[in-house]
């Protein structure tokens, strides 16, 4: 579904990404780790290109969207992504924050983005909030409403940046058992997280990103109880 | 006791014939030859001026603003360049030195209009200074809005103007409104170009009266009731946009 051939990414002389070659097939659940600074957000910010790779290419869905004639606005209407920091629009309520975008883009009328801005809200219990605006919501109830405005787009692919990063502890739990429910249901993930836990039981796979290359991958079994590579074995040894 | 009556008795006098003289200044600069009617006209096309060059200003200063910040993202030099001498010649010269300069190399004809005259020269000069308000605005707002409304698929344009734009005027507008206030007061600069404004007007009626004093002070409480009316208006807007801050 995305494939990345030789990404690279550098800021000044900073090489972020080191020629990066993956493959995400349909319906995964990629975690992807390391530590601060090792390029796990910039790979997952070039993947819709909030960030413009300096060499390489990303194919989704079969096409080239490093090219330059492809219409990266449509590429990201399926490609859903929740930020460390929510994003929430503050002047919109939660209903407009996520009927904004399937109404500006036509994809739906008004009426079938509240029913489906409803339905969503419904799901994750916060229908009585739809006319709140963001500042009164909990930062649990930002991300979960930030991750269903993504989802009223009808994604093919979930990018999450640190979803989890920026929350109270109480409040790490309610998002991710939603994106646990986005899992059981199918729905292809790519993850940058620090909560192994989370890793260990959702991802159909984890990465290791460090210094912009990927040392090493493997089911999250045989990753977290039997890494090879010493740097994963060190960065392992710290933080469980 | 008959002479210190006879001093306050003059005081008083005096006080009456002061008052009698003042009333009789301001009478003579507002009832004759209905010359009230010359102040509303003046005022008319102050505030006629002032809502146009207010509009206009706006209109420049997005437009002027958002090619600022795109071209300073996009990194397209000769749009900021173009931004950049703009600016920097309208701030950099005398309101009254443009307002000549316009006048004599655009307007050239007699019968052009004054209204337009001067909404021209205020709003192209207002531009310049609502730009960089609202350049202020729109780099105030965190760049993950920018981000999200991309990576649901909006445009630029359509993100800057949905997101961005509404946010940053929020930020901006007791700016905005301090803004608009100089430029209405400003406007009264026109009288130096035959325009017919209330500054015009006043200065008119005293040169008849031979009395200049009442009528700028009517003037000058004409102007401050606007700028008051004025204020009123923005912090009603204010509150209103605040709505998102404390529902």
């Amino acid at each position: 579904m995305i494939t990345t051939k030789n990404l690279k990414k550098v800021f000044g002389d900073n090489v972020v990404l080191d020629g990066i070659n993956e493959t995400i097939e349909k319906g995964e659940k990629v975690v992807v780790i390391g530590p601060s600074g090792s390029g796990k957000s910039t790979f997952l910010r070039c993947l819709n290109l909030l960030e413009e790779p300096t060499e390489g290419e990303i194919w989704f869905e079969d096409r080239n969207i490093t090219d330059k004639n492809v219409n990266i606005n449509q590429v990201r209407q399926k490609m859903g992504m929740v930020f460390q920091q929510f994003n929430l629009f503050p002047h919109l309520s939660v209903l407009e924050n996520i009927t904004l975008a399937p109404i500006q883009l036509g994809i739906m009328t008004k009426s079938e983005a509240n029913d489906k801005a409803m339905e969503l809200l419904k799901r994750i219990g916060l229908t009585e909030k739809a006319n709140a605006y963001p500042n009164k919501l909990s930062g649990g109830q930002k991300q979960r409403i930030a991750i269903i405005r993504a989802l009223a787009m009808g994604p093919d692919v979930m990018l999450f940046d640190e979803p989890t990063s920026a929350l109270d502890p109480e409040m790490v739990g309610e998002v991710l058992d939603l994106m646990a429910s986005l899992a059981d249901e199918g729905m292809t993930m790519i993850v940058v997280t620090h909560e192994m836990r989370f890793a260990k039981k959702v991802a159909t796979r984890v990465l290791f990103i460090d210094e912009g290359k990927i040392v090493e991958q493997n089911s999250p079994d045989e990753f977290f109880d039997n890494p090879k590579h010493p740097r994963l074995q060190e960065f392992l040894s710290k933080i469980l | 006791m008959y002479l210190s009556g006879s001093w306050i008795n003059r005081i008083l006098s005096s006080i009456a014939d002061w008052a009698k003289g003042i009333y009789m200044s301001f009478y003579n600069a507002i009832v004759p030859d209905q010359r009230y009617l010359a102040y509303l006209q003046g005022l008319k096309i102050t505030l006629l001026i002032s809502f146009f060059a207010i509009i206009l200003g706006i209109l420049i200063g997005v437009l002027v603003a958002v090619f600022k910040v795109t071209a300073a993202n996009y990194k397209i030099k000769w749009l900021s360049s173009i931004c950049n001498v703009y600016i920097n010649v309208i701030r950099g010269t005398p309101l009254m030195v443009q307002l000549l300069i316009i006048y004599n190399l655009i307007f050239t004809s007699r019968s052009s209009n004054e209204i337009i005259i001067g909404s021209v020269c205020f709003g192209i000069n207002s531009g310049a200074y609502v730009a960089e308000i609202i350049r202020a605005g729109i780099e105030s707002i965190d760049r993950g809005q920018m981000e999200a409304g991309r990576s649901l698929g909006m445009n630029y344009i359509q993100t800057m103007v949905k997101i961005i734009l509404p946010q940053a005027i929020k930020n901006i507008l007791p700016a905005l409104g301090n803004e608009f206030i100089v430029l209405i007061k400003e406007t009264s600069v026109a009288s130096m170009i035959a325009i017919t404004d209330l500054t015009k007007a006043a200065q008119y009626i005293g040169s008849r009266t031979w009395d200049i004093l009442p009528p700028l002070i009517i003037a000058a409480l004409f102007y401050l009731v606007i700028v008051m009316g004025l204020s009123r208006l923005m912090s009603v807007f204010e509150r209103r946009l605040a709505r998102s801050d404390n529902n």
